[in-house]
């Protein structure tokens, strides 16, 4: 509220007070808003009667959170970032960026390089599973997914929220035609990527004229047609069902990771069976593929095209007075933005071995376009950190087996997933509301290239 | 093409906003070498006649000739391609991009051939965007961005510069360098520029001819000088504020 507003000159006796009646309030707001969801209870019992169960423990502990931290916020934390504020104004020379972070995108394709081999090593290939797959590969999808609709969101400015159609697209090719004409994973997936990009360019001819929130709402509902059709077209699709036996990918056709095969991984190398080596593998595949997601991003981002979406991004009308054309810009953005999600939708089919409609509902586009803006528009490494965060974070909820001692042995970390998820995006959006990394590098310069740092400017027009 | 051809030709436009008339028959020319100004009240269709010539929108009625060549129904980035530049009303340039990358913008119609040197001589009229070349066009101050929006317009090598409303919310310094610099350009280059504003008597100071616009149509045209010494037009645009 107005905590950050407040100069950090008052007394401490009046700011004392003010806290006080800050967290009363706080307190008052929290008891109203959590006495019917939280205090209250309604659950059945064997003979299907409602039963009203009161909780007032952890109403308390709620409405105790709520106090104490409006009156930290108040007293302690507010004062303190006004204070940081003021001493980071009064610096006025831009502080030189140690050895570490110049370097800190080599530094961790190393580290990624070596995670794997770390795993194994640290804990049996069998245990390693759960760091290599459920962390590793999962992350590195949603980082390729999210630097796709960077291209689209961050760089042009064009609100997708049906994102996830193509990521669909792409799983979907890959699963039929592998499935009914026998091709390769190294075969399709340049052919799903093709069709996604197909699909955007389908989707962008319509919506040439949107901004904003028309553009929005239409594109919401792109991603719901496919989803629909995908359930609908049951010939195709077999629907909700989904398609299972999705084959796996192999070693560019020379070593094979099914089991049955002849040329199976583990029997040419003498290996003991085991599902780690083609998550291993997958890990590395995901890998390159983010790879040739950034290094496209970052050489569209140099060429007249890139620069063309950031300009399209900031004044559609000043585009055309430039004699750029805005409908190819447009459609350029769409289609190679839903090439990625392609990309990464075959990735995911041969990884999951199976796929249905319900991994391509809206809830993943919101995911997706929420690590974009958490990372800050535009910009990869703050991608790449928000994806860490908020997919390994809510993969970490289901270890934190000591929430269960707090509140309760009915208490299932995962369930609050999203409500974490929402409060970390608050926090995120009040402390650096450009995402985590707001620095934009320019991509055109005189004598050095200069970091310009999101805090010169304000949003919208100067 | 032969040096008789007005570079610009507005013949008889009527632009519509759905059913709105904004122009209503406006007959405009423009010769090379020439600044050319236009004045009027707010909603005359000052604006709305620049816009039209830029083809956004069309117009409904009439012709414009660029050079002898119909661009009528012509797409705007097309219009733009023939070199015709616009800075226009409100500046638009890009917030979130350098003042140089704005530059750059305004070059990518050129295969950057000339681009350095542009540059340079964009930064040798207006010192002020060399300084902040690296800063975000957004936290410019007025005047700074409306001297990008022209330089972005210049980049493109323009045979004929719209100029719409340049004064609008700047100080009379300000205002006074942005108008010599265009002179400038206009007596060492020979740049054609149709300029449009409000501020009547510094854009009749500047210009060789001008035309006064009142309800979509031109009510008066001939030599700067004669107009400003128009009793009509000293009544309706220029008493009561010598700047």
């Amino acid at each position: 509220m107005t905590a950050a507003a407040q100069p950090p000159r008052i007394p401490s006796d009046d700011r004392l007070k003010w806290a006080l009646r800050e967290a009363l309030f706080a307190g008052l707001i929290s008891f109203g808003m959590f006495v019917l969801y939280v205090g209250l209870e309604t659950t059945q019992n064997i003979r299907n009667q409602l039963v009203l169960n009161q909780r007032w423990g952890l109403l308390a502990i709620l409405v105790a959170i709520a106090v104490v931290g409006r009156f930290l916020i108040v007293y302690f934390i507010g004062p303190w970032f006004a204070a940081r504020k003021a001493a980071k104004a009064a610096k006025t020379e831009v502080p030189t960026q140690s050895l570490l972070r110049r370097n800190i995108g080599w530094i961790a394709l190393l580290a990624l390089l070596v995670f794997p081999m770390a795993m194994v090593w640290l804990v049996g290939p069998q245990k390693s599973l759960k760091w290599v797959d459920n962390y590793g590969v999962q992350i590195l999808i949603y980082v390729m997914l999210a630097w796709g609709l960077n291209i689209v969101v961050g760089l042009a400015g064009l609100l997708d929220l049906g994102y996830v159609a193509f990521y669909a697209v792409g799983a979907y090719s890959y699963a039929l035609l592998s499935l009914y004409f026998g091709l390769s994973f190294w075969t399709l997936l340049p052919l799903a990527g093709i069709l996604a990009a197909f699909w955007g360019i389908i989707l962008g001819f319509p919506v040439l004229r949107l901004r904003g929130d028309y553009l929005a709402v239409v594109t919401l509902a792109f991603g719901e047609i496919i989803r629909l059709v995908l359930i609908n077209w049951t010939d195709v699709t077999q629907g909700t069902f989904g398609v299972s036996g999705v084959p796996k990918a192999s070693i560019f056709g020379i070593w094979s990771f099914e089991v049955g095969a002849d040329n199976n991984f583990a029997k040419a190398f003498g290996l003991r069976q085991s599902s780690a080596y083609y998550k291993i593998f997958l890990f590395y595949v995901i890998l390159a593929m983010c790879a040739v997601t950034a290094v496209v991003t970052i050489r569209l981002r140099n060429m007249p095209i890139g620069r063309a979406w950031e300009a399209l991004r900031e004044d559609e009308i000043a585009c055309r007075s430039l004699g750029i054309n805005t409908v190819t810009t447009k459609l350029t953005a769409f289609s190679i933005g839903a090439m990625f999600g392609g990309f990464a939708g075959a990735f995911f089919a041969a990884r999951q071995g199976f796929i249905s409609p319900e991994s391509f509902t809206f809830h993943e586009s919101a995911i997706i376009l929420a690590v974009v803006v958490l990372g800050g528009m535009g910009s990869l490494f703050g991608i790449a950190v928000a994806a860490i965060v908020m997919i390994g974070g809510t993969e970490l909820l289901r270890e934190m087996h000591f929430l269960k001692t707090i509140f309760g042995p009915d208490f299932t970390p995962e369930l609050y997933r999203m409500l974490i998820f929402g409060l970390a995006m608050v926090i995120v959006m009040v402390l650096k509301p450009r995402g985590l990394v707001s620095v934009r590098n320019p991509t055109a310069f005189l004598h050095e290239r200069k970091a310009v740092s999101s805090a010169f400017t304000k949003e919208g027009h100067g | 093409m032969n040096a008789q051809t007005p570079l610009l030709k507005v013949e008889g436009v009527e632009t519509y906003y759905g059913a709105i008339r904004a122009l209503a028959g406006v007959d405009v020319e423009v010769h090379r070498g020439e600044i050319v100004c236009l004045i009027g009240a707010n909603g005359a269709g000052k604006s709305t006649l620049m816009m039209t010539i830029c083809g956004q929108p069309q117009a409904r009625q009439g012709r414009i000739l660029f050079d002898g060549e119909d661009i009528t129904r012509v797409p705007t980035h097309l219009i733009a391609r023939k070199r015709i530049a616009q800075s226009p009303e409100g500046r638009r340039i890009f917030p979130r991009m350098t003042v140089y990358e704005n530059l750059q913008m305004g070059a990518s119609l050129d295969n950057q051939t000339y681009f350095k040197e542009d540059v340079e001589k964009i930064f040798t009229l207006f010192p002020r965007l060399k300084e902040r070349q690296a800063q975000r066009g957004g936290t410019l101050s007025g005047g700074e961005q409306q001297m990008l929006s022209i330089g972005r317009a210049l980049m493109a090598r323009p045979k004929l510069l719209l100029l719409d409303e340049p004064s609008l919310g700047l100080a009379p310094l300000i205002v006074k360098q942005i108008f010599e610099a265009i002179k400038l350009l206009n007596q060492q280059e020979g740049l054609t520029v149709f300029i449009v504003e409000q501020n009547a008597f510094a854009a009749l100071k500047l210009s060789g001819r001008g035309y006064v616009m009142v309800n979509g149509k031109v009510s008066m045209e001939g030599p700067s000088k004669e107009l400003l010494a128009n009793p009509e037009v000293r009544a309706a645009y220029l008493e009561g504020g010598h700047h």
